[in-house]
């Protein structure tokens, strides 16, 4: 049906005996997009993508995936969808390329076409030389390239990446990201969580920002920016705990001001300027820096806290 | 006054073993139990009938089995405490490298460990004491020393099994050790019947075997028949293979452990 | 492909046995892993091949007839022989279906990464039930071959013992796959030990029931281990009898049980 998200979550609730995991949220993904679940560690994003990926039911609320009730068709669901849960799930007792044959067979792919499809995702997730090798030794980066290529295996519509990054260095990352816009160029629509702003920043279309089981807000990362923040922020570092004492006289020059332990963010549309009248106030900061605003300060104007600590 | 060093490294085993003591209760107790009431009273009353009494030299099975049984038991404890836990303390755990961290040394944390080893076989052995006494097949007063002859038989398989234990990169050949060593040994050694009776080939490797020797000691111990010359063999027998199995692993244990 | 070899296995078992879906998927998987190191569940084999030797040249000297079924007297070895054959199938498939599972439910994960796929909660009891039971009826067809080199099978039924030995590891692998899902750390598995151990010994394999008194008499027929005793000590002896059906619906009703509780401790286990 045109028109029909391929996600649609209404009123969603996820309930652990007295934990509200996922508190009523409501979000939609159209096909073709990439979709975050932006928020800090415990905020429902794992609980759920398990209730998108059919593999934990919902304790009330409406979903469908892909037009399907998660609860009546879990199988056919998962058939047509990749996942890449948050704790690699490689089998270790297997080489590289044995993990996609039997990942691949559990689809119920036939051999033939398991064999050449097998070469193709060895060489996206650059694993060919690997590919004879055990599991065991490979880096993080390599693994969690192997469990992309796991997940494509069926040649899914929808992927599903649950904190696809989080652990690995910079350059990993980047790799990572790279195979991910691949995809995207492809026409696989993508929904991810993390808690990595710039992560959020980089590769979703839209997002939503999840706090303690709700939905904070939900836009694109430049909407949710431009709708609140200022364009720029000026962060004066002070000593440990001295932020506060600083605060009120400064007060008055920026639009909005966040004290944080060590720092004072102030929020302005014009950052030199800013920086400047603080300058006049002698107040001698250990170092003053202009930037522009990102979705960690949203996330900080929504829920008065930071994403990671 | 301070403890030797070798006993110190004992500690740490006793302190390790008052947390998982329940799981072994089930090895080196109930086990026991369940083998001596199933062959020596069950089967037995069928031996007792059947052709096997002029065998036994007319004792009753459950008197010729309990004996075997105890020196069996202190064999199998013994491979068990020194083959897995060796490679806990290599590779798993490192407990011993922790060792090795304090003034201890090589020697100090093996026997330490054969130590341990020993205090585990006893508590193997003591119950087929109770048992046997309780079942009335200890006619002896000697029978007392099957405690030590079993302590005997336990390091006559531990010292040569850490030894080995201490060059093995993970524990894949255990299980081999115990399917296609422990498991026939106990089958064959005269335990559940006289090696007399198999064929004169078997009968020479069963002679061989270090458990056949404990059996004999054990049984000969429960009758009070032990003599001077038996004595010396089996024991002899025993005490050498302990010593030379201690020499090599105290080799084993400097190359494995002094990297 | 790697994977080829190893599922010729399962194209030579036959299909109505495997007819249960997806989970032969995890069959196939678990002989991928095998295939790399065959010889530590084959060496399991040889501890019931130990013992039946040990009974036929030594203990079997010292028990020169035992009263068989129907009031029969019958030579020590073959007595014995197939209620080892029953317990190997037994061993085979509770050791497959409890320390194994429990290292793919708990440390390796295995079974989340197979949920994520079209497969489901049952699709993973059945495969692994299966799979054990593969392993159990292998050390039953290695051993009925010793059997008949030794010349302790008395009848054609013996035809029949491997099917039976089947129906052992069924109910086995279902129960001790449903128990694993309950076990909370590794010294659970004492548990184990506890209800094999005294099974191997009681359950009529080294001597009949009527050694004991009758209430014991009682609490042996209830144990699963005497049932397939009785079974195969029938089928390889050639006393089959209407009470044979009895044993073989006993196996089966709790392969059936175990199965139904596994598939739905797996669903509550890791589907949250
Ligand atoms: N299986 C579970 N049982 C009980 N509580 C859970 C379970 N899974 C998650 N939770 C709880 O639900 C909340 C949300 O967790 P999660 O969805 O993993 O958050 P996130 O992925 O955003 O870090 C946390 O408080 C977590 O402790
Ligand atoms: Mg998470």
């Amino acid at each position: 049906m045109p028109g029909e998200p391929l996600i649609y979550g209404r009123g969603l609730v996820k309930q652990f005996g007295t934990v509200r995991a996922v508190d009523s949220i409501d979000f939609a993904v159209e096909r073709g997009e990439a979709f975050g679940f932006l928020g800090p560690n415990g905020a429902g994003k794992s609980s759920t993508m398990r209730m998108i990926a059919c593999v934990s039911p919902r304790t009330s609320g409406d979903l469908s995936v892909l037009g399907l009730d998660p609860d009546r068709d879990g199988a056919r669901i998962r058939g047509r969808i990749g996942v890449v849960p948050q704790e690699d799930s490689l089998d270790l007792e297997l080489t590289v390329r044995e993990n996609l044959y039997v990942y691949g067979r559990y689809f119920d792919l036939p051999r033939s076409e398991l064999r050449p499809r097998i070469e193709q995702l060895l060489r996206f997730a650059q694993l060919t030389e690997r590919g004879d090798d055990r599991v065991e030794p490979l880096s993080g980066g390599m693994k969690r390239r192997l469990t992309i290529a796991r997940s494509l295996i069926n040649e899914p519509e929808l992927l599903l990446l649950d904190e696809p990054t989080t652990g690995l260095d910079p350059q990993a990352r980047h790799a990572l990201w790279d195979r991910l816009y691949r995809l995207k160029s492809q026409g696989v629509t993508l929904v991810l969580t993390t808690h990595y702003m710039d992560e959020a920043e980089q590769l979703c279309d839209r997002l939503v920002v999840m706090d303690r089981g709700t939905v904070a807000a939900e836009g694109s990362p430049q909407g949710l920016i431009g709708r609140y923040c200022t364009r720029e922020v000026v962060e004066l570092r002070f000593g440990p705990g001295e932020s506060e004492r600083h605060a009120d006289k400064v007060a008055d020059i920026p639009e909005r001001i966040e004290v944080l332990p060590d720092r004072l963010l102030l929020y302005t549309d014009q950052g030199d300027a800013t920086v400047e009248a603080v300058q006049r106030r002698a107040l001698a900061p250990v170092s003053v820096l202009v930037r522009r605003a990102t979705l960690e300060d949203v996330f900080l104007r929504l829920t008065g806290r930071q994403l990671v600590d | 006054m301070a403890t030797p060093p070798a006993l110190r490294a004992t500690q740490y085993f006793l302190l390790a073993y008052r947390r998982t003591w329940r799981a072994s209760i089930m090895s080196t107790f109930v086990s026991p139990l369940l083998y001596l009431l199933a062959m020596g009273v069950g089967l037995g009353s069928f031996v007792n009938k059947g052709g096997g009494a002029a065998s036994l030299g007319h004792m009753g099975y459950l008197q010729f089995v309990a004996p075997g049984l105890a020196a069996a038991n202190a064999a199998t404890a013994a491979a068990g405490e020194s083959t897995f836990p060796v490679m806990g303390g290599i590779k798993w755990t490192r407990t011993y490298f922790a060792m090795l961290a304090t003034p201890l040394r090589v020697v100090d944390v093996l026997a330490g460990h054969l130590t341990w080893i020993g205090a585990r076989v006893a508590m193997a052995v003591a119950p087929y004491l109770i048992v046997m006494a309780a079942f009335g097949v200890t006619p002896s007063p000697e029978a007392a020393a099957v405690l030590p002859a079993g302590i005997l038989v336990g390091m006559a398989f531990s010292t040569p099994l850490v030894a080995f234990a201490a060059t093995q990169d993970n524990d894949g050949s255990f299980s081999l050790v115990f399917r296609l060593g422990m498991i026939p040994l106990f089958l064959f050694s005269g335990v559940f019947f006289p090696v007399s009776v198999l064929p004169v080939g078997l009968r020479v490797i069963a002679y061989a075997t270090p458990l056949w020797h404990g059996v004999e000691l054990c049984r000969l111990l429960t009758l009070g028949r032990l003599g001077a010359a038996s004595a010396a063999v089996h024991a002899g027998y025993l005490v050498a293979l302990a010593v030379v199995g201690a020499v090599i692993a105290s080799r084993t244990y400097t190359r494995r452990l002094r990297t | 492909m790697s994977g080829e070899r190893a599922t010729l296995a399962l194209r030579v078992v036959p299909p109505a046995v495997l007819g249960f879906g997806r989970g032969r998927r995890l069959i196939e998987r678990n002989l991928l892993v095998a295939r790399r190191t065959w010889w530590v569940p084959l060496s399991g084999i040889a501890e019931p091949v130990f013992y039946l030797l040990s009974i036929g040249i030594g203990i079997g000297k010292l028990v020169t007839s035992i009263p068989g079924p129907h009031h029969s007297l019958i030579p020590y070895a073959p007595y014995v022989a197939p209620a080892l054959l029953a317990s190997s199938a037994m061993n085979g498939a509770v050791y497959e279906c409890t320390f194994n599972v429990y290292f793919k439910l708990k440390y390796a994960k295995i079974y989340d990464a197979v949920l994520a796929t079209p497969m489901g909660a049952a699709d993973v009891a059945r495969g692994e039930v299966v799979y054990a039971m593969l392993r159990g009826t292998a050390y039953a067809a290695i051993f009925v071959v010793m059997m008949a080199a030794l010349g302790d099978i008395r009848s054609a039924w013996a035809v029949f013992a491997l099917p039976a030995a089947v129906m052992i590891g069924l109910a086995f692998s279902a129960v001790g796959m449903a128990a694993t899902t309950y076990m909370r750390g590794w010294t659970d598995f004492d548990m184990v030990q506890l209800a094999l151990l005294p099974m191997f010994l009681f359950s009529t394999t080294f001597y009949p029931l009527s050694t004991y008194p009758r209430w014991l008499q009682v609490v042996v027929e209830l144990t699963p281990l005497y049932h397939g005793v009785s079974l195969t000590r029938s089928l390889t002896l050639g006393y089959v009898g209407v009470g044979d059906v009895g044993h073989a619906a006993y196996l089966v009703a709790m392969g059936a049980v175990g199965l139904a509780v596994a598939s739905r401790r797996i669903r509550t286990l890791l589907l949250r």
